[in-house]
């Protein structure tokens, strides 16, 4: 039997970046938390600016419970599952992988939340991919600036602002839809490589502008600015400057005194009471087995984790795994496409050594729906970034252009000439979400627990591998308009694998039929559980996830506190 | 070449492979990023020392594939070459290299491009990676691609220096701040993390 521990009001399944956030407004509420997370609290002093360690070994992400659950993964349902990778770039630790992302925190563009509509409105609904099951979102973007602006300057996001309140500034992004203000901190320096490829960009009439970032370009709540070092991928801040939920929102609601973190707790699944209501968690810590009662649950796993924990948590009440009576869980998955990147040669020194990745310059007017689809064969587009990072042993893996074989004298001549000369753009592109794209349990892998891990069916379509080849024509139009003396591009992807930017599982929208959650992210099934993360998004747009999955989860979080007591008012 | 890496310091007792097998290996690297002309290579480095140490810790799955593909090779430069690998030549090691590299070379356990690739993979970090873990001898690796060392903080006045092509190497590892946890001592435990921790 388990030890039943003493009942708490909301119990939240993961402290990284959805339930770090979530955690703080509950608590200033006055709701009581028990934030239950599989990783322990790390330190500055466990990030060392150690390439080895961190970029080519995995540590400290590969320590963690995501590590031995990382899906199998097959491009399609006739296909035989590739060789699992051992290292899963996602980490269990409190603030989880927030500790070390890139810290790139956009806001999504307004034609995301409304792909359909927007796409059938300007080009007819033939232009809908076919197979596609993207839906619009339950809200438009104006409902989610409210909350994009709460983690903006709650948890310190740098950048420049394009348009606040319809007004365009050219130094930002005048694609950006209208923000009430601008950002807390000015933008990330910028290096001179950067302010020749944002020269360029002017050149070809682009946009350029900075990228937002959480980190910290000047001291923020008592926190030290960045410091350059070129060790934020995959690494976590030796001085606080990278805005993890660790050293954000998570010790303000711990000061509340009103949350508690439970670190080394396994989540294994979710009780359901007689009358279908969730009601409370199992978990794990040292092969003990404790029950965790709560008046409401909030998953707020990453995507995987998130999928799994439901499609585990089987009952009387849900046969096929919690929330999943329409069969909805493990569908309309997708994941960014993160290949087909582009790689340039330069004939001079970038001085990338020092940086970070999110240190760049973008241009969105490839991205979306900024420009016009009539004549194209696709929806959708890409943000092309540059960014400055660099460390030893990635810059002796890069590729030689054809110019030098791969070792040897040739090779040691080239490298000394080049290792600080290439750049590799990375384009952030639109995926949508199709029929035959899916998770659901591996029926022969399992976890160390005998849990089965989850099981990957997606491949890129023909709208994502289109998208791609265009937007790596216009990135190779910048990068030579920059002089750049050869150009790479990567292949544009066949089976998605697996993803640090996964979305879809756990779909929110107004239609029980084809979403798991509401536009509150509460389950259509069982209304006093909630999903939190990327696995409650529909769309993807052409930017990263994290910014979007904040704000998601603060919305979720103050409905909640808003709502108490009609969600909480279990009728058990 | 093994001479030189003898020369560099004291003998230091091997870790995972035997005395003929870290012969073979030091050969090896010696030729993927050759002394010459430009400078050190991976037996200066050291790539070959950080091998044998990993192949005690982080890199130990990786451990029998070491002792079947380094027998391989050399029995392979033997019948196809006369020689075993170490009394070849430069120009023979290296045309014995490339049928390793494109999986023309027989007699391995697998395909001979896989053990090439995993021993180029490995020379890189052995010779461009943190001299923490014994490869990059004296920042050999790092002077080589013109990486000025690790810094904890980079002011605008360095990366200016940077791009004038003026900031000196401080020829620093991560643990040469004080500040920081070597390795991951702090998960081994169910990390199988570096048993250097």
């Amino acid at each position: 039997m388990a030890n039943r521990l003493k009942d708490t009001d909301v119990v939240i399944v993961g402290l990284g970046a959805a339930g770090g956030v979530a955690a703080l407004p509950l608590a200033q509420a006055g709701i009581e938390v028990v934030g239950l997370e599989a990783g322990t609290w790390l330190t500055r002093k466990d990030f060392a600016p150690d390439e080895l360690r961190n970029n080519v070994r995995g540590w400290p992400q590969s320590v963690q419970k995501a590590n031995q659950e990382i899906p199998t993964s097959r491009p399609n349902a006739s296909s035989p599952s590739a060789p699992r990778g051992t290292v899963h770039p996602m980490q269990n630790s409190v603030g989880g992988t927030t500790l070390h992302y890139w810290g790139q925190s956009w806001r999504l563009n307004p034609w995301d939340f409304k792909v359909v509509s927007e796409t059938t409105r300007r080009y007819g609904a033939s232009r809908i991919p076919k197979g596609s099951t993207v839906e619009d979102w339950p809200f438009d973007y104006d409902e989610l600036e409210a909350y994009y602006d709460k983690v903006e300057y709650g948890v310190g996001v740098s950048g420049q602002a394009g348009n606040v309140d319809g007004r365009i500034d050219p130094r930002g992004n005048p694609f950006e839809a209208p923000r009430r203000r601008g950002y807390p901190m000015p933008p990330l320096r910028w290096t001179e490589f950067i302010e020749k490829m944002a020269g360029s960009a002017k050149s070809l009439g682009f946009h350029p502008f900075p990228g937002p970032a959480a980190v910290n370009s000047r001291s923020y709540q008592n926190r030290s600015p960045c410091m350059y070092h070129g060790f934020c991928n995959r690494g976590g801040c030796h001085v606080d400057a990278k805005n993890s939920t660790m050293v954000t929102t998570i010790p303000r609601a711990q000061a509340t005194g009103r949350l508690k973190v439970v670190t080394r707790a396994h989540v294994t699944t979710i009780e359901v009471d007689a009358n279908g209501q969730v009601a409370g968690v199992n978990y794990l810590t040292d092969g003990v087995e404790y029950f965790q009662p709560a008046k409401v649950v909030l998953v707020a796993g990453y995507t995987y984790e998130n999928v799994r924990l439901l499609l585990l948590s089987k009952s009387k009440a849900f046969p096929n795994g919690l929330s999943n009576n329409h069969g909805q869980v493990g569908r309309h998955y997708f994941s960014h496409n993160m290949l087909a990147g582009v790689s340039a040669l330069f004939p001079s020194n970038t001085s990338s050594w020092y940086g970070l990745p999110a240190q760049g310059v973008a241009v969105d007017d490839w991205a979306d729906d900024n420009f016009d689809h009539s004549g194209l064969d696709f929806i959708g587009g890409g943000n092309l970034w540059v960014y400055s990072d660099r460390r030893p042993i990635g810059a002796a893996g890069m590729s030689t252009f054809g110019r030098a074989p791969a070792w040897g004298s040739a090779w040691k001549a080239f490298i000394k000439e080049n290792a600080d000369r290439s750049n590799t753009a990375y384009i952030q592109k639109t995926t949508l979400p199709y029929e035959d794209n899916y998770i659901d349990l591996d029926p022969v892998v399992k976890d160390p627990l005998g849990f089965p891990v989850c099981r990957v069916t997606a491949e890129f379509k023909e709208n994502e591998r289109r998208v791609s080849l265009f937007t790596q024509g216009k990135m190779e139009q910048w990068y030579r308009e920059a002089g750049a003396v050869a150009i790479q591009r990567a292949p544009v992807g066949g089976a998605m694998g697996i993803s640090t930017h996964a979305y879809g599982g756990t779909r929110m929208g107004d239609n029980p039929a084809t979403n798991v959650v509401d536009r509150w992210g509460l389950s259509h099934e069982a209304p006093n559980l909630g999903v939190l993360g990327a696995s409650t998004m529909g769309t993807s747009g052409a930017h990263n996830p994290t910014l979007t999955v904040q704000a998601l989860a603060w919305r979720t979080a103050e409905h909640l506190a808003k709502n108490w007591n009609r969600i909480s008012n279990r009728r058990s | 070449m093994a001479r030189a890496f003898q020369a560099s310091g004291a003998p230091e007792a091997l870790e995972s492979l035997s005395a003929h097998e870290m012969e073979v290996l030091d050969a090896i690297v010696g030729r993927l990023i050759p002394t010459d002309a430009n400078g050190p290579g991976a037996v200066e480095a050291g790539a070959a020392r950080y091998i044998d140490r990993a192949l005690a810790g982080a890199l130990s799955p990786t451990r029998e594939a070491y002792r079947s593909g380094l027998a391989a090779l050399d029995r392979y430069a033997q019948s196809s070459r006369g020689k075993t690998f170490k009394e070849l030549s430069p120009t023979d090691q290296d045309s014995v290299l490339i049928d390793v590299e494109t999986g023309a070379a027989t007699g391995f356990t697998g395909s001979s491009a896989a053990f090439f690739a995993m021993v180029l993979n490995h020379t890189h970090q052995g010779t461009f990676g943190d001299p923490y873990y014994g490869g990059n001898r004296d920042f050999a690796g790092w002077d080589l691609i013109g990486y000025p060392g690790v810094r904890t903080m980079v002011s605008p006045t360095d990366q200016r220096t940077l791009e004038a092509h003026q900031l000196k190497s401080n020829h620093k590892s991560a643990y040469d701040y004080g500040t920081f946890t070597k390795s991951s001592a702090r998960l081994s435990a169910d990390a199988g993390g570096d048993r250097q921790a």
